[in-house]
């Protein structure tokens, strides 16, 4: 369910890293608790970003969650299809639902997070 | 039932509904030189009287009213609005008075703003009242700037305003309003204000705790004074958000309590027509420390000779153009002169009483998740349904089918699927057991047939809605389309 | 009066089900020590009669609607269509709760959906909300909303908008680090360009005029509107007379970001001061940030067309502490009457009553212009309402107007100064040639 090379936060954001560059979404649980993504505020490129800032939001009909920078870097690339299409995030919250690239700061950062297993195992003990 | 299309669907070029009396003084064209005059506006309404008349009758008839039946809403109060007050608060002689009429021509007006100014009082135990925000919300950023108003004039705002994780929106929203950060209190087991939290967290950076009692469970704040002690003994003030006054009117008062503001909302406690979404009223009583803050204009000098006395040097200024909603003020005098005070007390037992019994009958079939003992309206949860895949929103959407309102559903954020029901004094028996039993079919429901209830409402003139799309893709207003 | 709906046997039942033996038991979660040991000390309960008898004392003490009137000033007397007080009496209007539960709210959800159209009908911008308190908070949400959309600290406020929403303004921004500067007018009544010009910079978030302004006088609102886009600055637009609107060019067309004000004028009493009609309208770039409700347009599971409260994830119920405006009810009631006012005068009846106005200011302008020593001031084009400077302390001629029954235009000097011994005078087509007539001649004699 949730991809080995990824690493996880525990307020449920997913990064990728490649070299520098990460890209980072919401994970499966958050999409499911959020319900239908109707919105997805993207932060402008350029942004600097720390650990746990605030990227922006993710809105349902009755719900707004934050979501939180996993990783510190420098915005790049933003997913401009979240825009005509935010139920990407339901559908496919893993790819196609990704949500921004960042530059990293440190490349040390992504370590510090759970790994897939780590994160299927927290997951469970919040569904229990 | 006819399905009412958009006004805008019927109209057509040529139709009038209304006829003014001919120009009686010279109309020539060039009065209009140097005015911008508008273009025609494509799709502008043009239909006969008996087509209006017909489309808001029609439309009238897909609405849910208290005139019709129980609106069993938590913390909104939605009690039987009397008609003798529509009828008071429509005299020519309130109706057409100019705010900025000279006082000697209004004061009937004044007499009004005066006497439900001190009735507040009386009613809350407080020293001085504004009448003059709008709504609720209004009153509460209005208290909060009082708070802080003063607070200032010490030599110190303050950065925080403590508010409970059970608090309604409006509390942090309009603290925030205010320029102060909200810091979160917990709710113990019993569902009430955690002393031990709040002893920690109030410091002398904190300006107020915003409390509701009974808070948004039903609970009294048994321990309310102590409340007010740990505030004021770090120099703090206590708000109380009045929206549940409707248990606490004769039996208790919050000034009694060491609560230095209020709002109260004139459209639960008092009676006056929520008319589909406002107009409402929030009065804002206060102590006397922070009476010199108020809002201006405030009424001043005798019965017969009073007057808006707007030099008030410490005044926070104005929260709206003029005195406040008075059309629905004028109805809440008419509430509180038929009531009087027996009547006031009589209402907050009656209160009490319905939810008891309704809590009562309904605790076997849904979970109660705080035991605690409840006043005026009780908070149910979907718990037990939720092991049939039936939630607060599917028993809601299956009440509609029964023809009653539903509860307020998922608030407080505390209780996990809430369902809060707050009957009112104004039910009868008859509609309190009707009310129960429905509850108790639906519970059954959700046992042997929970996709009746997952796909309901099934008998309304729309069905469920999606709100998602509505959401996604807005449509807010009807487009004209050339052809 | 009592509205309570249980016999004795009933309260009976219930206790004995509930498991407690009284009312005051019911009651015993309560501390003794905050329990009221007394009765209210208010008047004794009224019958329905007697209620009546002391609400006719009462507004038999307001002089007011005996008098012949030209106040106007934010609050206007237009006439008012029998339909609109009939219609909007039903109880199915009167009585029902925020359309939460759409399903059974159709009614409601429909016509604020129609008055929101009208709304960008009449002022020409992509989207409105579904009501705020009155114009003058809708003033200061309009401040908050482009502070919000730029980050920038200033707003430009004309100094002819009018003072209570400049007053309310100041008061919602003590504590948000947004700051207001006022932008004087000129010998036409008008905002002055160079003043503007003069005050807009960087910092500015918004220039924000009145128009028709306090005085009455019709701005150019291109003119405005160039000069704050000019600046990267957001150009907003308060509307206080809104039957302005049946005839002068919507403020949309000069590339008006935010349209707001007053609907009083569409069908409201003048009601001592309320409950009035706060509208607002935006670009649909602006949506996120327009702060209140809102009603779309959608379709149920069977693809019936339907309508839903939407966006709310803007509001306070969800976003708590960061949502665009603490508000929560509105004044849906006022907005459905506003409503079946529009629907009613329709098209070419809004634009009738607005020409009237037009006319009969002007003919009392004239009128009033030609007694000796009246000076007209503000050269400026005028909708409803116009200025004159008086040679005799206007308190003065006011007060021998009210002892003939006429309540004359509104003293300016405690406003504005700058404007001498003025008055404004508000002509509407309520009001007659005899009318008119009979002011001027009072208001001859008294100035002679």
């Amino acid at each position: 369910m949730y991809p080995q090379t990824y690493r996880y936060t525990k307020d449920h954001e997913w990064v990728e890293v490649k070299g520098d560059s990460a890209k980072v979404g919401i994970t499966d649980y958050a999409q499911k608790h959020l319900g239908d993504v109707v919105y997805v505020e993207l932060p402008a490129l350029g942004t600097k970003l720390a650990v746990h800032q605030t990227i922006g939001t993710i809105e349902s009909v009755k719900a707004v969650s934050e979501v939180f920078s996993p990783v510190s870097g420098e915005v790049v690339e933003v997913n401009g299809e979240l825009n005509a299409a935010p139920e990407a995030v339901n559908q496919d919250p893993h790819g196609k639902g990704w949500i921004l690239r960042l530059k990293l700061a440190a490349p040390g950062d992504a370590a510090a997070l759970m790994d897939a297993a780590a994160y299927e195992k927290y997951v469970a003990g919040l569904e229990a | 039932m006819i399905r009412e299309p958009l006004i805008f669907e019927i109209s057509e070029p040529g139709k009038r509904a209304y006829t003014l009396p001919a120009l009686d003084v010279p109309g020539p064209a060039d009065a209009l030189a140097g005015l911008p005059v508008r273009a025609e506006i494509p799709g502008f309404p043009q239909v006969s009287e008996v087509e209006v008349v017909r489309h808001f009758t029609r439309l009238s008839q897909q609405n849910y009213c208290v005139d019709l039946g129980i609106y069993p809403l938590g913390s909104c109060t939605m009690k039987y609005n009397p008609k003798i007050n529509e009828k008071v608060a429509a005299l020519l002689g309130f109706a057409a008075s100019h705010p900025l009429a000279p006082a000697d021509t209004v004061q009937g007006d004044l007499e009004v703003l005066r006497l439900v100014e001190d009735y507040m009082c009386e009613i809350a135990g407080m020293d001085a009242c504004t009448l003059q925000p709008a709504a609720g919300a209004q009153g509460e950023l209005t208290g909060m700037m009082l708070i802080r108003a003063c607070l200032e004039e010490r030599g110190d705002p303050r950065k925080y305003v403590l508010v409970p994780d059970s608090a309604h929106g409006t509390n942090p929203s309009s603290a925030h309003l205010c320029g102060y950060t909200v810091k979160e209190i917990k709710s113990n087991e019993g569902g009430t204000v955690d002393l031990e939290d709040l002893a920690r967290q109030m410091t002398d950076e904190v300006a107020a705790l915003m409390v509701t009692n009974p808070n948004t469970l039903g609970v009294f704040e048994y321990d309310i004074c102590k409340i007010a002690e740990i505030v004021h003994a770090k120099g703090g003030f206590l708000y109380m958000d009045g929206a549940n006054m409707n248990a606490l009117t004769g039996k208790c008062r919050p000034g009694d309590m060491g609560v230095d503001v209020l709002h109260i909302n004139l459209h639960k406690t008092f009676s006056t027509p929520h008319g589909g979404g406002g107009p409402g009223a929030g009065p804002v009583a206060v102590k006397r420390a922070l009476e010199p803050f108020l809002p201006v204009p405030r009424v001043a000098g005798t019965s017969g000779a009073l007057i808006l006395d707007y030099v008030r040097p410490k005044s926070i200024g104005r929260v709206k153009s003029f005195y406040g909603n008075f059309g629905v003020i004028l109805k809440a005098l008419a509430y509180i002169w038929s009531l009087g005070p027996d009547g006031l007390r009589e209402t907050a037992e009656i209160a009490v009483l319905n939810a008891n019994y309704i809590r009562r009958s309904l605790d076997k079939d849904y979970y109660l998740k705080y035991t605690t003992a409840t006043l005026h309206e009780c908070v149910f949860s979907d718990k037990f349904q939720k092991e049939h895949g039936v939630s607060n929103l599917d028993i809601a959407k299956r009440l509609i089918d029964y023809g009653v309102h539903p509860p307020t559903m998922s608030f407080p954020l505390i209780v996990h699927g809430a369902l809060m029901i707050e009957p009112t004094e104004t039910e009868s028996k008859r509609d309190l057991d009707q009310f129960i039993e429905i509850m108790i079919t639906i519970a059954r429901e959700a046992e042997t047939d929970p996709e009746l209830l997952r796909t309901a409402p099934h008998a309304t003139v729309v069905r469920r809605l999606d709100e998602t799309g509505a959401a996604r893709n807005p449509i807010l207003k009807w487009e004209h389309r050339k052809t | 009066m009592s509205y309570i709906s249980l016999g004795d046997k009933d309260k009976k039942e219930m206790l004995e089900r509930i498991g407690a033996s009284s009312l005051e038991e019911l009651y015993g979660c309560l501390p003794d020590e905050v329990l009221l040991k007394r009765r209210l000390a208010l008047p004794e309960a009224m019958p329905e009669a007697e209620l009546l008898r002391r609400f006719e004392d009462l507004a038999a003490r307001n002089t007011y609607p005996a008098h012949l009137s030209f106040l106007g000033a934010g609050v206007y007397r237009h006439f008012v269509p029998a339909v609109v007080d009939y219609l909007s009496a039903r109880g199915e209007f009167v009585t029902p709760y925020t359309p939460y539960q759409p399903e059974i709210s159709q009614g409601t959800l429909q016509i604020i959906f129609e008055y929101q159209t009208l709304v960008c009908q009449l002022t020409g911008m992509d989207i409105s909300n579904a009501s705020l308190y009155d114009g003058a908070m809708a003033a200061a949400e309009a401040v908050l909303m482009a502070s919000r959309l730029n980050a920038k600290p200033k707003v430009l406020v004309a100094r002819s908008l009018h003072p209570e929403y400049k007053a309310t303004i100041r008061t919602y921004i003590r504590n948000l680090g947004v700051r207001i500067e006022e932008i004087g007018f000129g010998a036409d009544g008008r905002l002055d360009p160079a003043d503007l010009a003069r005050k807009i910079d960087k910092d500015t978030s918004a220039v924000l005029v009145q128009s028709p302004n306090v005085f009455g006088v019709v701005e150019d609102l291109k003119a405005v509107g160039d000069l704050a886009h000019g600046h990267q600055a957001l150009f907003a637009v308060a509307i206080a007379e809104a039957a302005s609107l049946g005839l002068l060019a919507a403020p949309g067309v000069f590339g008006a970001d935010m349209v707001f004000g007053e609907g009083q004028s569409f069908g409201l009493a003048p009601s001592f001061g309320g409950p009035y009609l706060g509208f607002m309208a935006c670009k649909k770039e602006h949506l996120r940030q327009l702060p209140g409700r809102i009603a779309g347009q959608t379709k149920d599971v069977d693809g019936r067309r339907g309508f839903v409260l939407t966006l709310s994830t803007r509001e306070q119920h969800i976003r708590r502490e960061k949502a665009t405006s603490n508000i929560c009810t509105n004044q849906a009631w006022c907005a459905l009457r506003a409503t079946m006012f529009l629907e009613t005068l329709g098209h070419d009846g809004l634009r009738e009553m607005a020409l009237q106005n037009v006319h009969k200011a002007r003919y009392a302008a004239g009128v009033l212009g030609r007694i000796a020593g009246v000076k007209r001031r503000l050269s400026g084009p005028v909708f409803n309402e116009f200025v004159l400077e008086l040679p005799k302390d206007v308190a003065a001629v006011n007060a021998r107007l009210k002892a003939q029954g006429v309540i004359g235009g509104l003293e300016l000097r405690p406003f504005y100064p700058e404007l001498g011994n003025s008055a404004l005078f508000c002509v509407t087509e309520a009001h007659t040639r005899e009318d008119i007539d009979r002011l001027a001649g009072l208001m001859e004699e008294a100035l002679r």
